[in-house]
């Protein structure tokens, strides 16, 4: 193991730590006090027993979803930025959440008629929409996968997805337009842990490809051309590196909503601390994104308690700030 | 003052009665909309479905000659020219309809500005809860020269709801969680209703108390904590008309994984169907009948006069 690895070790030990104390400590706050000796008392059959309920159906399934949700954007993003090769870049750059939010938009608008379609799959489908339309775009002007014709496909994409929501929210009434903006916010409010499972094999998948990317990515950031000579097949590593984090991306999103800045202000502060080899920022990010988005969900449940501020409020107004500083530091 | 002065004055003093001049042009209107009050007016345009209800319903119908696109409601309302709704109301439309009243909300501020430039009379009201709504009937009769059909209507308003009032007082309150809507298939994004409201006042009627009271907002986002920790004996779903068994059995069935909620084990989920639900109209006295039978069950044939 060489040095500047092992130095990193201790903090991504310390953001694994912070993860979990979060995804312990959440279940225990919320808008109302329940009494945790009879969460854990047999003596009530479960489904009478209030205390447990809201500990184990809405408050536990919450913590996981946010650290799902929070890891799986956070490490995205630094995908994303390796990828494009840019500080800038998020999850949400190259038109997956856009594409998302248009499954949403028309579940919402139109689903009523349609028995069975859920915001959730109609979402992800929108996404996978999203990612396909993109990788063709910029597979079209080059054998490869040209980063920057990527990079303009993915953001014109968002520019006509976007155009498509306005005009489909023009056609919805406003209690639709309402859930609509709603759940552009992102809500973690899960009930129940099969939206968890069904985005979990996404995930997995996601972060198995991630653990092979890291290193090819670290000789990507030398330049394409360098990382070739180096052994790096360029263009399959493009590829994978694309359609995993997109697919996570749009998982993530179908669970929580397009919750925004997770996925760029986590892998900063990451590489802040441990530098920047991917095999250190990948876990890394993941781990504190997790933590991050399961603190930011409890913050949310409480401030207004009884009422819940949306989280993507929350992630907005700790993001903003942070992506400006982050503009403007020196370098 | 030489002659070159003299011109400047003259060009100055008459620039100032040019600017005058509209004002003087509007007083001269506002008299004239005044007058045209008094008269009964011949054609009018409203664009909420409240409203629309209203007029209908104080016999002013004939004389409506432009509805709301969201107006289904009486059928002959629906047969008027669509004219755009709160939001975006067809101002082209409108005026092509050579209207001699045109009902707004108080929220319409552009659209209401806009209607003054053309002179056209205008109407304008505002709802917070129950009370506004007979209120509004009665002012709206003064407006269109029906004051006595809109008296008999808001009395008889009045009268139905004190008499659901009177029959379900004795009954202990059940609390009540009034869902408004939430995500197809699931229990995300709950939109129920809080403390004010005429969906509220409504509720309270039916011998109901809301589950969200202290939330004095008309509609809130409520999380699956809140569900549970509310615990309501009893929660009412407004769905659209147009829903089917099917849709209605599935939503149904989605409560259940909330089972520690009194009204998921006892089975006291009422959905209600119908578009005139959440129309703060004249036909508020079925929606309160309907809340009325789903809380007070054995006092259920009570309520519907014979």
């Amino acid at each position: 193991m060489t040095l500047p690895l092992r130095r990193g070790l201790p903090a991504v030990a310390m953001c694994f730590l912070a993860m979990i104390a979060a995804i312990l400590a959440a279940p225990f706050i919320g808008s109302t006090t329940i009494h945790f000796g009879r969460v854990f008392s047999t003596a009530v059959p479960f489904a009478d027993n209030i205390d447990a309920q809201i500990f184990f159906i809405a408050r536990l399934p919450r913590a996981l979803a946010a650290a799902l949700v929070g890891g799986t954007l956070a490490a995205a993003g630094v995908i994303f930025q390796g990828l494009l090769r840019n500080p800038l870049a998020t999850p949400y750059t190259l038109g997956v959440s856009t594409g998302s939010a248009l499954g949403a938009m028309l579940a919402i608008t139109f689903g009523a008629s349609l028995p069975f379609v859920g915001i959730t799959s109609a979402s992800l489908a929108g996404s996978l929409l999203a990612v396909l339309i993109v990788y063709f775009l910029a597979r079209a002007r080059h054998a490869g996968l040209s980063t920057t014709v990527l990079l303009l496909a993915g953001v014109t994409l968002n520019a006509f997805f976007s155009a498509l929501i306005l005009f489909v929210e023009y056609l919805s009434d406003f209690a639709q337009t309402f859930r609509a903006i709603r759940w552009l916010m992102g809500n973690l409010d899960v009930v129940g842990y099969s939206s968890i499972l069904g985005a979990l094999p996404f995930v997995v998948f996601a972060f198995a490809v991630f653990a092979w990317l890291a290193r090819p990515l670290n000789l990507l950031s030398l330049g394409a051309d360098a990382a070739g000579t180096r052994g790096v097949n360029v263009r399959s590593v493009h590829r994978w590196a694309f359609f995993s984090a997109s697919i996570a991306t749009g998982a993530a999103v179908a669970v929580g909503g397009p919750i925004g800045f997770v996925g760029i202000i986590v892998p900063h502060l990451v590489r802040l601390v441990v530098g920047s080899d991917h095999r250190l920022v990948l876990p890394g990010s993941a781990f504190l994104g997790a933590g991050f988005l399961v603190a930011c969900d409890a913050l949310a449940r409480i401030v207004l308690a009884p009422l819940e501020l949306p989280v993507g409020v929350i992630t907005a107004i700790i993001g903003g700030p942070f992506f400006l500083w982050m503009l403007i530091r020196k370098r | 003052m030489d002659a070159h002065q003299k011109t400047l004055r003259a060009l100055i003093v008459g620039a100032a009665c040019l600017c005058l001049l509209p004002y003087v042009g509007r007083a001269g209107l506002e008299a004239r909309r005044n007058e045209a009050r008094r008269f009964e007016p011949k054609r009018i345009v409203s664009v909420v479905p409240a409203v629309t209800e209203m007029l209908f319903a104080i016999g002013a119908g004939p004389n409506v000659v432009g509805v709301g696109s969201y107006d289904h409601f009486p059928p002959a309302a629906d047969k008027l020219p669509k004219v755009g709704a709160l939001l975006d109301p067809d101002f082209e439309k409108i005026l092509s309809l050579r209207p001699d009243l045109v009902v707004v909300y108080d929220s319409q501020a552009d659209f209401i500005a806009r209607l003054q430039r053309a002179s056209i009379p205008i109407f304008h009201y505002q709802h917070a809860g129950l009370a506004d709504i007979t209120q509004t009937i009665r002012r709206l009769g003064e407006a269109v020269g029906r004051t006595k059909d809109a008296e008999a209507v808001a009395a008889g308003i009045e009268r139905d709801l004190d008499a659901i009032r009177a029959r379900v007082a004795s009954l202990p309150k059940t609390r009540t969680l009034l869902v408004f809507g939430r995500e197809p298939g699931s229990l995300r994004g709950i939109y129920a209703s809080g403390g004010v409201g005429f969906l509220h006042d409504l509720l309270v009627i039916a011998g109901g108390t809301d589950a969200f009271d202290d939330v004095k907002k008309q509609s809130v986002v409520i999380s699956s904590e809140q569900v549970l920790a509310r615990a309501p004996e009893a929660i009412i779903e407004l769905y659209d008309q147009d829903t089917t068994d099917a849709k209605l059995a599935a939503e149904r069935a989605v409560w259940k994984q909330l089972p520690a909620v009194p009204a998921v084990r006892n089975n006291r989920i009422y959905q209600l169907r119908g578009d005139f639900l959440t129309v703060p109209g004249p036909r508020i006295v079925q929606a309160a009948r309907l809340m009325a039978d789903a809380l007070h069950p054995s006092k259920k044939n009570a309520l519907h006069p014979q």
